[in-house]
């Protein structure tokens, strides 16, 4: 897989969509998601965040990833600026039934990875009928 | 008659400044509006890179998500730098189905130029949390020393 050379990938800017007072750039992180039997991962790229940064919610199956940066203080003078650092925000809609307790989340290497468990196919209960 | 004297003559015009002028007046309307939010110096070679240059020492930085220590390659040769390395594709599991795939794993190799002369024994590089800061210290001809002036 590694022959495969890596191209740049542009940064998409991320609305809110509502205005923050403060004028900080949000970025949409590049994601992978996939889904198995048991459960979905999403991948979300998301360098310079610390475990901290990292602010995830699950609310009315919107799955909302937010990785805030600590701002970076301006060290000398700039020579060359191939890229903009900023916050990171992206949201989905989960169609799947997710099981909130169980939700896992790991960063590592400025990956973030979070499976989201499957709530299991609910038993069919048998609904003994009395006869009386 | 009338004598025309020197200082009344009109200046010679060249009608090709005024052209230069407004084009400079757009170029600088393009760099402030148009590339606002947008950095400056497009590439296409991955990693993009961040140059800052300190009064001793010069700071490079790169977003590298994903990659491990283990897997980044740095050298230095003159004043060219390079950052090698690869990026090993996350997917464990074979049974997935994917929705979105945006991550790409491959491998990559830059080379770049320093603008400045660099001591080839002082550089440090961290890799935390996907982002490659490397400090080069300036060689000692080009740091900017102190000239004590002494009054007679």
């Amino acid at each position: 897989m590694t022959a495969q050379e890596l191209k740049i990938q542009e940064k998409k800017t991320a609305s809110r969509g509502d205005e923050t007072t403060k004028n900080e750039t949000y970025f949409s992180p590049h994601v992978d998601i996939f889904e198995t039997e048991k459960d979905v991962t999403v991948i979300a790229d998301m360098p310079g965040v610390v475990s901290e940064g990292i602010d995830l919610s699950l609310e009315d199956n919107i799955l909302t990833i937010q990785g805030h940066r600590v701002p970076q203080k301006q060290v000398g003078r700039m020579l060359l600026e191939e890229y903009e650092s900023g916050h990171y925000l992206r949201r989905f809609t989960v169609a799947e039934t997710i099981d909130q307790e169980k939700i896992e989340a790991s960063l590592a290497d400025g990956v973030l990875r979070v499976r989201l468990p499957k709530v299991g196919p609910s038993q069919p209960k048998k609904i003994a009928v009395k006869i009386g | 008659m009338t004598f025309v004297r020197f200082a009344d003559r009109p200046t010679f015009r060249n009608p090709w400044t005024e052209f230069e002028r407004i084009r400079q007046g757009l170029d600088e309307l393009s760099r402030t509006y148009v590339d606002k939010g947008k950095a400056q110096n497009r590439t296409n070679v991955y990693p993009a890179l961040n140059i800052f240059e300190e009064a001793d020492r010069l700071i490079v930085t790169a977003e590298l998500p994903g990659v491990k220590v283990q897997d980044l390659e740095l050298s230095l040769e003159g004043e060219t730098l390079t950052i090698k390395g690869k990026r090993d594709n996350q997917q464990t599991e074979k049974s997935a189905s994917y929705h979105r795939r945006e991550i790409e794993s491959g491998s990559f190799s830059r080379a770049i130029n320093l603008p400045i002369k660099v001591d080839l024994e002082q550089i440090g590089a961290k890799l935390n949390n996907g982002i490659l800061v490397i400090t080069l210290a300036k060689a000692s001809a080009v740091t900017p020393r102190q000239i004590k002036i002494s009054a007679e």
